[in-house]
């Protein structure tokens, strides 16, 4: 490990702090380049991207922890209003005071004047971070916000840096109007050795480490695959690390059987690929299995869904609604359509799956007309038939389409998919098949003579 | 105008009037020769009380096992920041996902008595948010901090101060996180100095700190950006703010799948509770309630087919189902003066004897009473048609049969049920409410679905006769009248000879199998084999085991209870003093159909108006008729798109017609201003309605809307639709 020097830190610190962050060794030399000695100027904005869990936020904040450097560190998923944001960083730099003193609906302005007051105060003898995490939802605050924080330190003449982190590129950043532009810097994400290297830090006190180490080789060796998120693989080397060792605490294995122990995870694994990876348990009943041993009922495992009589009728009108096109009802619904030309019918241009190109809104009168037609009783138009349509929106089984004219013409959209309406058809016995406009073209399209 | 045609087709007479009865009783009731109006109120108060209190003790009784494992969940969550520094599961928040059902209205009290039990056993910190309040983080953030430091506040006045200062800006979870430290610090400070405290909360306290329980209402209709956001928020402060999100889920769980991420989801620990099913919800308030001979109040055949047909068809809401019954009530002692004798039996006796000259004369009225009339002696005829005294007498003793009548007809309804419940295909139906309904509509026995149950239970296994009847035991002890302690001692008869059987019944198969083994050694002859079999066959036919003619006698028994017990309520005298039957009047009321009210208004204007000078024939269309239904009228003669001049033409024509016959025709083409501003403000009225709408497909036209009234009112209905039962039918108004 080359050891990380830069004048005007403490060495045993620096040394502290690359042990700490392992395999990020060359990001954090960079970094500390950057920032230069703790009294210059730094660059005076820094953008660092990469993906989820590659320690941006990790390196950064022990940085400013371990060197005791003055910073202020702001998650932007919490900062609401910009207000919050300034608030926030007044708060660090000056204390609660002066963070009160700002006004009701503090504007940018607001803020620079504040601080400038407050810097000529106690000026900067070391310069001060501004770190935001989870920058892109700056983009969605004031549009002023991001091109001013990125020129902070012209604006308020004092030796201030804005660390900008965030998982997607700068490109997506840049506003239309051009702005300074940020150091970029990019972590890359860890390889598969790297990930070893780091998830066997943590190994069990009461088991040697290389035990550990050969348990996140296997553990790897299912989940790299899919999931190389850090965070997440370290969760799961928790949540089944028991499991591994249950041979070795019941004496029917030792440390150096590998395989045997192999054997006795693989299965575990796969399993907790499907189940609790994708969060279907949680993690204590998944932990609690070994004592419960059928595992609990799965999130998605009831689809299923007990509705009113009526609402069943409704939700199958508006999904044939949503996918067969409108010219095609007068020959599902009508009881004498007359004939209809099958070249008419059938348009050749509509290669493409109605399926795969989502629902269409509908107008309400549709919906009604069909729900009528495929209802074989007679109902009464009552008020309860009409909310429950509303219901069925707040259900989410429909949504609505669109937000003027709501009084008039109310446009749907059918927001379930085809096994469900087969489920629900197959209750109250309406064969929706012979409803659907796809099956009669891909009947037509394998059966030409017919 | 508009506003007069909508109140029209809504406005009903008795809702109105039960609406002033809130107000002042006395004044309202002692009106129009209404003498006993009060009682019958107070009656009906009383019944309407006693319904509340069980319908509570019941939503209580079936949620209790959920709520009570969601509490232990609650409590539980120490486990996910454990104690074990190595396994840390950090950020992940323990949620509860709460299946409710797709019957929204009955939700709301499920989530009281949620409230309520975490507040008293588990923690004070309970929020809960509806995601109407809730349309960006802010105020999610803002509401959960409300509720939480607001209840803070009340507690000791020493903070008031504090957080009359919080502001907006600083609405923040973070500002949260130092508020809990004060209160938790606050409480262990108190806790140390009462020295009275069980240790066992002590240890609880030292232990964990209480959890912030914030409860999502309505998962569904949150905004998904606004949740994402607020679980993103929180799980940066778990480690010092204990969160547990309860998600009140009305579809399936895969709803949480939808709508939040992996990232996202990945930072929840959910685990899932299932409350009990609506339909499980009704069948124990129908026994409550209506399958009670306690309950003196009761419904016909159809009124209750419509009740369950609301339910089963619109809505699965037990608390609507509740509601018309509360409905039907109010609307039974509105409307039928003898119900001041459906009250518990002593009560309705003493009533009976201080009847009024003119409820007795209403008695003579009642048919079931004319039909008990008809079947006496002509001596007894006339004493019961000119005597006062008599028929009170009389009356006295009809009630008391009508309540015998009920407390034999539920317990031999239930042994029915429990034996026909599991026979195959439902003959009789599935629950007992089908049963009932079908009892006391008309005589059961004569019914082909009856037939074919009883043939089915002639063909009953021992063993699954033995454990029916055993049930019906069962049933039967819990009732107390003397003839149904008789029923249970002859069918408690029945069991033992049939468990005496079991001896014999053993030895007879085993003598019929010796006899067949002995057979077989014979030599067989064709003609031989044909006359044994044959002599076989008809030894079986005449002669049944022991077991088969105590089944058959078993059998006959029962039926012989249902045709004596299970009697249509119809029948028996002074029916009508119990039961509500007006099912067109319930349908009307709560099954409203407001585009066949709005269209009646507009083309039988006389229907709502009742002015003489609107009464036509159908088809013509005269021009006394408001601006409105004349318009109405002619735009239905016109195709999809209507020629605004023509209608104009039209309207005038008819207009001119009936004020003066002689008019020559050239007056007739010209449209005076008049006229014309009328046709214009009726065509808007229209257009207001949802009728027509303008359109820019032709200019001067305008398009016909086919469901547009019903959009309308739709919309209005959306609005009001948790309301009880009276309140969305005057918002209508």
């Amino acid at each position: 490990m080359a050891l990380i020097k830069c004048p005007g830190y403490p060495e045993d610190t620096l040394r502290s702090l690359a042990e700490r962050l392992p395999c990020r060794e060359t990001q954090l030399a960079t970094l500390l380049a950057l920032m230069g000695q703790p009294d210059q100027y730094s660059y005076p904005s820094v953008f660092i991207y990469g993906h989820r869990a590659t320690g941006k936020s990790h390196v950064v904040l022990s940085i400013m922890k371990d060197l005791e450097l003055p910073h202020a560190s702001v998650d932007c998923v919490e900062c609401v209003s910009s207000g919050l944001l300034f608030h926030q960083v007044l708060s660090a730099f000056f204390g609660p005071d002066a963070a009160a003193l700002l006004p009701r609906c503090p504007s940018l302005s607001d803020f620079v004047r504040l601080y400038k007051q407050m810097s000529s105060n106690s000026p900067a003898t070391q310069t001060r971070y501004i770190i935001l995490d989870r920058a892109e939802r700056m983009r969605d605050m004031d549009f002023s916000l991001l091109p001013a924080l990125l020129r902070l330190q012209e604006l308020v003449n004092d030796n201030v840096t804005v660390i900008l982190l965030s998982e997607i590129v700068w490109e997506k950043f840049r506003p239309n109007t051009g702005c300074f532009e940020p150091l970029l810097f990019h972590f890359p994400d860890y390889s598969k050795a790297e990930l070893v290297q780091i998830l066997s830090w943590d190994h069990h006190p009461s088991y040697t480490p290389e035990l550990y180490a050969s348990y996140i080789n296997i553990l790897l060796g299912v989940f790299f695959s899919v999931c190389r998120d850090l965070r997440e693989l370290r969760h799961l080397a928790v949540l089944n690390f028991s499991k591994f060792c249950e041979p070795l605490e019941k004496g029917e294995a030792k440390e150096s059987d590998i395989h045997k122990l192999w054997k006795n995870i693989e299965p575990h694994l796969q399993r907790a690929m499907q189940t609790v990876y994708l969060r279907e348990v949680s993690s204590v009943q998944w932990e609690q299995q070994f004592f419960f041993s059928p595992l609990p009922v799965v999130l998605s495992a009831h689809a299923h869904i007990e509705l009113p009589y009526y609402s069943k009728f409704l939700l199958i009108a508006a999904y044939l609604a949503s996918f067969n096109p409108a010219r095609t009802d007068r020959r599902f619904f009508l009881k004498s359509h007359g004939k209809i030309r099958k070249t008419n019918f059938l348009k050749k241009h509509e290669k493409t799956s109605n399926h795969l190109l989502g629902p269409k809104p509908f107008p309400l009168d549709r919906l009604m007309a069909i729900f009528y037609s495929v209802v074989d009783s007679r109902v009464a138009p009552t008020a309860s038939i009409f909310s429950q349509i509303s219901s069925l929106v707040t259900l989410q089984l429909l949504s609505q389409v669109g937000h003027d004219d709501q009084l008039d013409s109310p446009k749907y959209k059918c927001s379930v998919s085809l096994d469900f309406i087969l489920a629900i058809s197959r209750c109250v016995c309406v064969c929706v098949r012979l409803y659907r406009y796809q099956y009669y073209k891909f009947l037509n399209d394998t059966q030409p003579y017919i | 105008m508009t506003s007069s045609v909508s109140k029209g087709c809504f406005v009903f007479k008795s809702a109105s009037k039960k609406r002033k009865r809130h107000i002042g009783v006395g004044g309202y009731l002692v009106d129009d020769s209404d003498e006993n109006g009060c009682d019958r109120f107070t009656i009906c108060q009383k019944l309407w009380e006693t319904v509340q209190m069980n319908t509570e003790v019941i939503q209580d009784q079936l949620n209790k096992k959920v709520l009570d494992s969601l509490a232990e969940f609650i409590k539980k969550p120490g486990l996910a920041c454990s104690s074990d520094v190595w396994r840390q599961r950090g950020s992940e928040i323990p949620t509860a996902a709460l299946m409710l059902g797709v019957n929204v209205p009955d939700h709301a009290m499920t989530f009281r008595s949620l409230c309520n039990l975490l507040q008293d056993s588990v923690t004070p910190f309970v929020v809960s948010v509806h995601a109407k309040e809730c349309a960006a983080v802010k105020l999610l953030i803002q509401k959960v901090l409300e509720q939480l430091m607001g209840r803070g506040v009340s507690v000791d006045e020493e903070q008031e101060d504090d957080t009359a200062l919080l502001q907006k800006t600083q609405c923040t979870i973070s500002a949260l996180c130092q508020w809990y430290k004060t209160v938790t610090k606050e409480r262990r400070r108190q806790e140390n100095k009462c020295t009275q405290v069980s240790p066992k909360r002590k240890e609880n306290l030292a232990k964990n700190d209480l959890p912030v329980v914030v409860i999502f209402k309505d998962f569904e209709a949150f905004n998904s950006q606004v949740l994402q956001d607020f679980i993103l928020i929180c799980s940066r402060y778990t480690q010092e703010l204990p969160f547990v999100f309860i998600f009140g889920i009305a579809t399936s769980p895969s709803a949480i799948q939808h709508r939040l991420p992996h990232s996202v989801s990945s930072l929840l620990c959910i685990e899932v509770f299932h409350s009990l099913s609506c339909t499980q919800h009704l069948a124990s308030v129908f026994d409550k309630l209506i399958l009670n001979s306690q309950f003196p109040f009761k419904l016909s055949s159809r009124v209750i087919q419509v009740l369950v047909g609301i339910f089963l068809y619109h809505d699965f809401s037990v608390q609507n189902f509740v509601k018309g019954l509360q409905f039907s009530m109010l609307e039974h002692f509105n409307s039928q003066p003898l119900s001041v004798l459906c009250c518990q039996k002593h009560e309705a006796l003493l009533s009976a004897k201080i009847l009024s000259k003119q409820n007795v004369e209403r008695i003579r009225h009642l048919p079931s009473f004319m039909r008990y009339v008809e079947t006496q002696e002509p001596q007894e005829q006339v004493r019961l048609l000119t005597n006062d005294e008599h028929v009170k007498e009389v009356c006295q003793k009809l009630l008391k049969n009508l309540h015998t009548y009920h407390k034999n007809y539920y317990p031999i309804l239930q042994c029915l049920h429990s034996l026909t419940s599991s026979l195959p295909k439902f003959p009789l139906g599935k629950h007992i409410r089908e049963l009932h309904v079908s009892c006391i509509e008309k005589n059961l026995w004569e019914t082909e679905e009856y037939d074919s149950a009883l043939q089915l239970l002639r063909i009953l296994a021992k063993d699954e006769l033995v454990a029916a009847l055993r049930s019906c035991a069962e049933i039967l002890k819990s009732a107390n009248t003397k003839r149904m302690q008789n029923v249970l001692q002859q069918l408690e008869d029945f069991l033992g000879r049939l468990e005496a059987l079991q001896g014999v019944s053993s030895e007879d198969s085993s003598g019929n199998g010796v006899v067949s083994a002995k057979m077989e050694y014979q030599r067989t002859d064709l003609f031989q084999l044909q006359k044994t079999l044959l002599e076989k066959e008809s030894r079986r036919t005449k002669r049944m085991n022991p077991f088969e003619v105590l089944r058959s006698q078993v059998i006959d028994f029962i039926d012989s209870l249902v045709r004596e017990y299970l009697t249509p309520a119809e029948f028996q005298p002074l029916n009508e003093v119990c039961y509500y039957s007006s099912s067109g009047v319930l349908r009307q009321r709560l099954n409203v159909t407001p585009r066949t009210s709005i269209q009646a208004a507009l083309t039988h204007p006389f229907y709502y108006l009742k002015n003489e000078s609107l009464k036509t024939n159908t088809g013509t269309i005269s021009s006394a008729a408001p601006d409105l239904c004349i318009v109405y009228k002619l735009h239905l003669e016109c195709g999809r798109l209507i020629n605004l001049y023509d209608w104009l033409e039209a309207y005038v024509t008819v207009m001119s017609a009936a004020e003066d016959q002689d008019t020559n025709s050239e007056e007739c083409g010209k449209f005076d201003s008049l006229k014309h501003a009328r046709f214009i403000q009726a065509v808007s009225e229209m257009e207001f309605l949802g009728f027509v709408k303008s359109t820019k497909q032709k200019t001067d036209h305008v398009a016909r809307l086919t469901w547009g009234v019903v959009i309308l009112t739709e919309r209005r209905w959306q609005l009001h639709r948790n309301w009880p039962v009276y309140g969305y039918l005057h918002c209508l108004l």
